[in-house]
């Protein structure tokens, strides 16, 4: 259908597409209700990963995956209300690509692999791959997000996110880290302060060259690092904040969350 | 069919509470269910769509305009220009009649409404205004307020010159005292267009009658008035249109001012149909007016004790395109320009002036909320260059019942402040922040800290608010009261035209009947005008004013009672449905005397007059009431990454009588979140005369987790003047709320923050 169809906006939850469409944003030619495709609700593991069919809600996401995937249950619980939890899904974050995305961080620091599928067959696409502009991704138009896969978290994750508001608002940044204690690396991504959600390559670079994993974090390192985690975005001045103040933030969410992440490594260890 | 469907109707006002009980509100569960009927939930056979194309220039010359296309559409009924107005083809607050109904060959500011079009259905007549082709000549916006304010050179924005008002306050003389000054403050202050942000959007239904005239079911603040500029502009005369308000979605001044009104009439006339407008969430941030932005340059001096000697402040305000509420907003800033202190020297002027910014008129406090900003501020620097505490230095020159304001207008009523401030430091403090709950923490569920960079900060804010109309202004407000028996029981019909906006006002009118009346059953009359006005929903003046009419109504209709009673008693009352005299007790029960007849008395009631401001010193007697506020705000800030979490909002209020606790604890509560809002969030961005977040996504309102719990302490102080002493309520806590909690945003930082709202990057640079 999608294939026959191109033009055809799929619809999961609807809180961004209804958004847009009653805003007069987008009048799509078709709307592709997915909400018919059962398989589309649910998770399994399969190979010790988690794959997440595209409508699973954040709120399923909270209540039934939080132990195994942290970092995106962090970030599903910044998502807008309630109400938007119930309806909001990873792929239609996924499928609208904007930088500003919560569950973006958390799928690059974790290593995520999105599933697509067309009539054509299916193509596995690394997070790292799949954004590759201003709500621009690599799903080609014939194509349908179909889940991703995560492999359940092999050390502690955080995922902090600035808004002006305490509650129920959109990223002016956001900053997800994942600790790989098995392969001796740390992974990261960066929402709302570049064209796409991104991770930090340098930083991650120097946490895996830098970082004594048998030691207290080094100050030093941890000032580095939130300075290379700020100096990979490319953030803007917008309504929501100033490039200035977006580098700034990223900086100290770095430090924090990997403080935080290795505090709780440190302590696991220490058990 | 002739009623709309969901178009107001009497309504029985639940249970028996007379004045200073607590009834449940009619409209209470209804809301809260989702169930209550607004204004955009008006429905009737037959109608059709009506939409508003709109500027997206700030200013430019329409060249040309091609409605052909639009009009050959199927479905569309008719497009609508200026060339249409069947009447007077401007309309404005106060008398102005400065905004075109439709834009004639100009466009002022950007959203300005260009041609209507009604249609069979809504995308129909969103199309419709698509092809609509207009040939632009887009010109520099005119967005500079100073130069609209000091340059002669900068050009007009339209026919009114600038400013739209220039008022003077004179009081001593500064002059004679600024070298007795041993301390000297000076501050640079602003503050952002804060919007109302109702939930409810613009709406209402036009339905044409068959003499000629219309039914208007509208949301709106003050119908009369509305009246005053519909019926020229549409070329009837006031008995030719009904007007019914419908239910009304918040207001807090964004309804005083003309949306869709003449517009959907316009539609009706020309189709002979009836015509809906609902406006969108985005159309609706260019469908109303909003609070006036405000730069505000003030330097105190004083002695090193804290003494303030001289005030000289200047205060300019953008109105934008057009008049509005300009010439008020001036008025009260003007008057209200260094608050509730004693300066024996003050010299204020202020400033409203025209540009092509956002068309800005009445908000909740205006004029007052911007000027409180500033002079509290100055209050907290002052405090600290004498080395005295915040509480102290406002104490030291609170004014008090006999002081004069700026305007030499002498307080007559009490004015506990130097108590009231006492009261809030004395207030016990919250709790220790408790970090193991990330909800507790500045960023909230966003998980921006676990604790770290988190400083707490306490501030105190006071503001002092006119109520009701000032300036001369006879904002008189009229109530219809039928007392009668039905089903057996004696039973008053109160009608009044007086809006309510969500604020409880239809409550408080049962609770007097009651106490009045000594009954227990009131219904209340869908307000229209059928009856005279009652003025408007704002300035904090429904309670005191309409209330008023009520009471004094119920009077009349008591005495009506009393004569029909025989042995020309002097000692009556009514107690419990019964007619009681004093030295005889119970006489009768009402439903008795009355029998099959009915008592209706219709009163009009007045504020004790005030006076204008002299136009060279401001000096008057221009308020009719006076209401004091004092917030003590408790913040927790991330220092490093400057986000806020409002802790705790206490707030001592004097009210002069509690009418209905439960509204007014909400009143407080609304007016709190409000000030917070404009402390840390709320603005309407604009650049080059053109908004940037007109939306709920990125113009932010506080929700649940950033207001905080707040710890009430009202004082009942009579206001001899006003009818039960009561004080309006709705305002005051608007503007103190807002310097308080940037005032506790200094302390936990250290900074200085001139501008409101405060921003992250504000306390991060």
């Amino acid at each position: 259908m999608k294939a026959g169809t191109p033009g055809a906006v799929p619809i999961q939850g609807g809180t961004d597409v209804m958004v847009e469409i009653n805003f007069d944003v987008h009048r799509p030619a078709a709307l592709l209700d997915l909400n018919q495709v059962p398989e589309l609700f649910t998770w399994e593991r399969i190979d010790g990963s988690y794959r997440v069919g595209a409508g699973v809600p954040y709120v399923q996401i909270i209540a039934e995956l939080g132990h195994e995937l942290p970092g995106l249950a962090q970030a599903a619980r910044t998502v807008g209300s309630p109400q938007i939890r119930n309806r909001g899904t990873v792929g239609g974050n996924l499928g609208a690509a904007s930088p500003a995305g919560d569950s973006h961080p958390p799928l690059l620091a974790g290593d995520a692999i999105i599933e697509v599928a067309s009539a054509a067959g299916t193509r596995m696409i690394p997070a790292h791959e799949f954004y590759l502009g201003v709500k621009k991704s690599a799903l080609r138009p014939d194509e349908l997000i179909r889940a991703f896969w995560m492999k359940p978290a092999d050390g502690p994750q955080y995922f902090s996110k600035v808004g002006t508001r305490n509650a129920m608002v959109i990223a002016v940044c956001s900053f997800a880290v994942a600790l790989h204690p098995s392969e001796r690396r740390v992974g990261t991504g960066i929402g709302s302060a570049a064209p796409t959600p991104r991770r930090a390559l340098e930083a991650e670079a120097f946490l895996a060259e830098s970082l004594d994993w048998e030691a207290r974090m080094d100050p030093e390192v941890l000032r580095r690092f939130g300075e290379l985690v700020a100096a990979a975005a490319s953030p803007i001045d917008d309504v929501r904040g100033t490039a200035d103040y977006r580098r700034h933030a990223l900086a100290v969410m770095a430090r924090r969350t990997l403080t935080w992440a290795w505090n709780d490594y440190r302590k696991v260890r220490a058990a | 069919m002739t009623t709309p469907l969901r178009a107001p109707r009497e309504i029985a006002a639940p249970g028996n509470g007379g004045v200073g009980d607590s009834p449940l509100r009619p409209d209470g569960t209804l809301k809260v269910r989702g169930e209550f009927a607004y204004s955009s939930d008006l429905w009737i056979e037959g109608m059709l769509w009506g939409a508003t194309l709109r500027s997206p220039h700030p200013r430019a010359r329409i060249v040309s305009m091609d409605i052909g296309l639009a009009l050959a559409m199927n479905g569309v009924h008719a497009v609508l220009t200026h060339d249409d107005v069947p009447g007077r083809k401007h309309y404005g607050l106060d008398l102005t009649w400065d905004q075109p109904v439709l834009a004639i060959g100009e466009v002022r500011h950007q959203g300005e409404p260009i041609a209507l079009v009604a249609a069979d259905h809504p995308e129909i007549a969103r199309r419709a205004l698509k092809a609509i082709a207009i040939e632009w000549e887009v010109l520099e916006p005119l967005t500079d307020a100073r130069r609209a304010a000091f340059d002669p050179t900068y050009p007009q924005v339209q026919e009114r010159p600038n400013p739209a008002r220039y008022q003077p306050v004179r009081f001593g003389d500064v002059e004679s005292v600024r070298d007795r000054a041993e301390v000297v403050v000076t501050g640079t202050y602003e503050v952002g267009i804060q919007d109302q942000a109702f939930l409810g959007p613009e709406s209402g239904l036009a339905v044409p009658r068959e003499d000629g005239g219309l039914d208007l079911y509208v949301a709106t603040q003050w119908m009369h008035n509305d009246l005053k500029q519909i019926g020229p502009c549409l070329g009837l005369t006031d008995e030719q249109i009904h007007m019914t308000l419908s239910g009304v979605g918040g207001a807090f001044g964004g309804r005083e001012d003309l949306s869709m009104q003449i517009h959907a009439g316009m539609l009706a006339l020309r189709t002979g149909r009836p015509i809906k407008i609902v406006y969108n969430r985005e159309e609706s941030f260019f469908g109303h007016v909003h609070r006036h932005p405000a730069e505000m340059r003030y330097e105190y001096g004083a002695t090193r004790d804290g003494r303030i000697l001289y005030a000289d402040v200047e205060i300019l305000l953008d109105g934008g395109a057009y008049t509005s509420a300009t010439l008020n907003v001036v008025g009260n800033a003007a008057s209200l320009g260094v608050g509730p202190y004693a300066i024996p020297n003050v010299k204020i002027d202020t400033y409203g002036v025209y540009t092509n910014n956002p068309p800005c008129g009445a908000m909740r406090g205006f004029g007052a909320v911007q000027a409180c900003f500033a002079y509290e501020s100055m209050m907290d620097k002052l405090g600290a260059a004498c080395g005295i505490d915040p509480v102290t230095i406002r104490q030291i020159n609170a004014a008090s019942q006999g002081t004069p304001l700026a305007t030499g207008q002498i307080i007559w009523a009490p004015l506990p402040m130097a108590e009231m401030l006492e009261q809030a430091r004395r207030l016990p403090m919250p709790a220790p922040l408790d970090a193991s709950d990330i909800r507790n923490l500045p960023g909230g569920a966003s998980q921006t800290t676990h604790g770290e960079g988190v400083r707490r900060g306490v501030g105190y804010g006071v503001g002092l608010k006119n109520i009701c109309f000032s300036e001369g202004y006879d904002d008189y407000s009229t109530a219809r009261v039928r007392l009668e028996v039905i089903g057996g029981v004696a039973t008053a019909l109160v009608h009044t035209a007086a809006a309510e906006v969500g604020q409880g006002l239809v409550t408080v009118e049962a609770q007097i009947a009651r106490t009045e009346l000594g009954i227990e059953h009131v219904v209340i009359h869908p307000a229209d005008n059928g009856v005279d006005s009652a003025g408007s929903s704002s300035a904090s003046r429904q309670t005191y004013m309409t209330g008023g009419a009520v009471k004094t109504a119920c009077e009349a209709v008591r005495q009506e009672l009393f004569a029909r009673v025989p042995g020309g008693h002097t000692d009556l009352s009514l107690v419990g449905g019964k007619i009681v005299s004093e030295s005889m007790g119970v006489l009768a029960a009402i439903e008795d005397v009355l029998g099959e007849d009915a008592i209706e008395e219709t009163r009009r009631f007045h504020h004790h007059p005030t006076t204008g401001m002299d136009k060279r010193t401001g000096q008057g007697d221009t308020h009719a009431q006076l209401g004091l506020c004092v917030h003590r705000a408790v913040v927790d800030v991330d220092v490093e990454l400057g986000l806020v979490k409002v802790v705790e909002l206490a707030a001592v209020q004097d009210v002069g009588k509690i009418i209905n606790r439960l509204s007014l604890e909400g009143q407080i509560h609304g007016g709190t979140a409000q000030g917070l809002g404009l402390a840390v969030m709320e603005e309407i961005v604009v650049r080059d005369g053109k908004v940037r977040n007109p939306s709920f996504t990125d113009y932010l309102i506080p929700t649940i987790l950033d207001m905080p719990p707040m710890r009430l302490e009202i004082l009942e102080n009579a206001d001899p003047r006003a009818p039960y002493g009561l004080r309006g309520a709705g305002e005051p806590p608007t503007l103190s709320s807002t310097p308080a909690v940037v005032a506790a945003i200094r302390d936990a930082t250290g900074l200085d923050l001139t501008r409101v709202p405060v921003r992250p990057e504000h306390l991060t640079e």
